[in-house]
This record gives C-alpha cells, structure tokens and sequence, in this order.
C-alpha cells in the first residue's frame, strides 16, 4: 500500500510518501511496524495523541483495517481555515 | 455549491458576482475571508506555507459543504482554499453562502469555517526570523464542532 506523511510528521521521517509490503491488519498494526524500522519512524510516531489517519482518503482511527486498502496518510491535527 | 483548491488568489467580489448572477431570489449574501495574520513582535512572520493533502483535500471540503447544504436552505455556496507559501496580508481562504433569509446564510458559513479549520487536510507553517514552526490545532477549534452535534 502506500503511505503518505505530511507536516512534521513528512519532515520528522524525511519522505512524503512511499511503498509498504505489510501484512498489519490495522492502523495500529501498520504504526508499530513502521515505529520497529528505524528511529526517525519511533520518533515521528511516539506521540499518537497528536496523530491523525486518513485510509483511502477518509479520516480514520488507530483500529480501522487495513484489508484491501491503497492508501494510508498520517498527519498531524488539521489546521484549515 | 463550488469547491476550488488551488495556488492561485481570489477575487472576492468577481466570485460574489458570479455566485449570485441570474438569481435574484437570494436575499442573504454571507462571505468569509481568512487572511495571513502577521502580529509583529517576537511573533512577527514573512510567510506563512500551506500544505494539503492533494487527493483528499477537494473530496473533504465538498462533504463539509454538502452537509452545509442538507442542514440549511442554502440557493448556493462556494469554498476556495489556497495553499503554498503566502506573505502576510494575503487571502489564504474564503467562504460564501446565499439564502433568501440571513440566518441560513450567517450559520451556514459559520458551520463551513467550524469544520473547515479542523477537518480540512491542510496544515499551517509559519516562516519567522527565528525560523520555521508548525501551526499547532487549538483545542477551542475542535470543541467549536461540538455546537453544531
């Protein structure tokens, strides 16, 4: 699937987006992967309070599967307006 | 009911114009337009970047509008949010909505600009002398949903 980051999150990891091979059956699942690859990962995602998921597009939680998704985004809270 | 993403400034009253032409029984016009605020000070700024998330971001303000639309009689509605790095004192955003009565119309954009702030995928950096820092989200923008539940 692919993985997207934006804000201090895109710059905290160094990518915009990229391709992930996981088997996670969720958000959650997919975070701990991500956060066990390397440190810039754990980082940006030590504090999930601060942490917004969207999958395919849609405003998502931690627990939201991940069967037969394209996209994962991850971002901070939103500032609009 | 119109939602424009784009780079580009807007012209406020070309839009209005627009929205309005040919249809005369509207009778409330509300418009909101959010700009680069520069305080000065320890906080002053020289730009402000805007970040989105492209293939969600059209789709995102589009329900916000449409649920504008269930919930009030609205004849129309427009949304434009800019992104890129803007100086200060530039237009970053503006709402519109036209009703036959000017409380559909002021609530209406209220709800927009509620919703937009926090459930818009955009996000906020501030260019300042002492470098760049990232807009935080208020905790008074996600408790302004809750009067609209």
């Amino acid at each position: 699937m692919r993985v997207l980051y934006f804000a201090w999150i895109r710059e905290r990891i160094g990518l915009s987006q990229e391709e992930v091979s996981s088997d996670a059956a969720t958000v959650a699942d997919l975070v701990a992967e991500l956060r066990a690859r390397e440190e810039r990962y754990d980082l940006a995602f030590s504090d999930m309070a601060s942490v917004r998921v969207a999958v395919d597009q849609e405003l998502a939680g931690l627990d939201a599967p991940l069967d037969g998704v394209r996209e994962v985004a991850f971002f901070p809270p939103m500032t609009g307006g | 009911m119109a939602v424009r993403v784009q780079e580009a400034d807007f012209d406020l009253g070309t839009e209005v114009a627009r929205l309005t032409s040919g249809n005369t029984s509207i009778g409330a016009l509300v418009t909101f337009t959010g700009l680069v605020r520069d305080l000065g000070g320890a906080d002053a700024i020289s730009a402000l970047e805007l970040e989105h998330y492209p293939a969600m971001t059209a789709a995102a303000l589009e329900r916000i509008e449409a649920e504008a639309c269930a919930r009030w009689a609205l004849q129309e509605s427009l949304i434009i949010h800019r992104y890129g790095r803007l100086e200060p004192g530039a237009q970053i955003m503006m709402v519109a909505t036209a009703a036959p009565h000017r409380g559909d119309a002021f609530a209406a954009a209220e709800f927009l600009m509620d919703f937009l702030k926090s459930r818009a995928p955009f996000w906020k950096k501030e260019h300042g002398a002492d470098g760049a820092r990232w807009v935080d989200a208020r905790e008074s923008d996600e408790a302004a949903l809750n009067r609209w539940t």
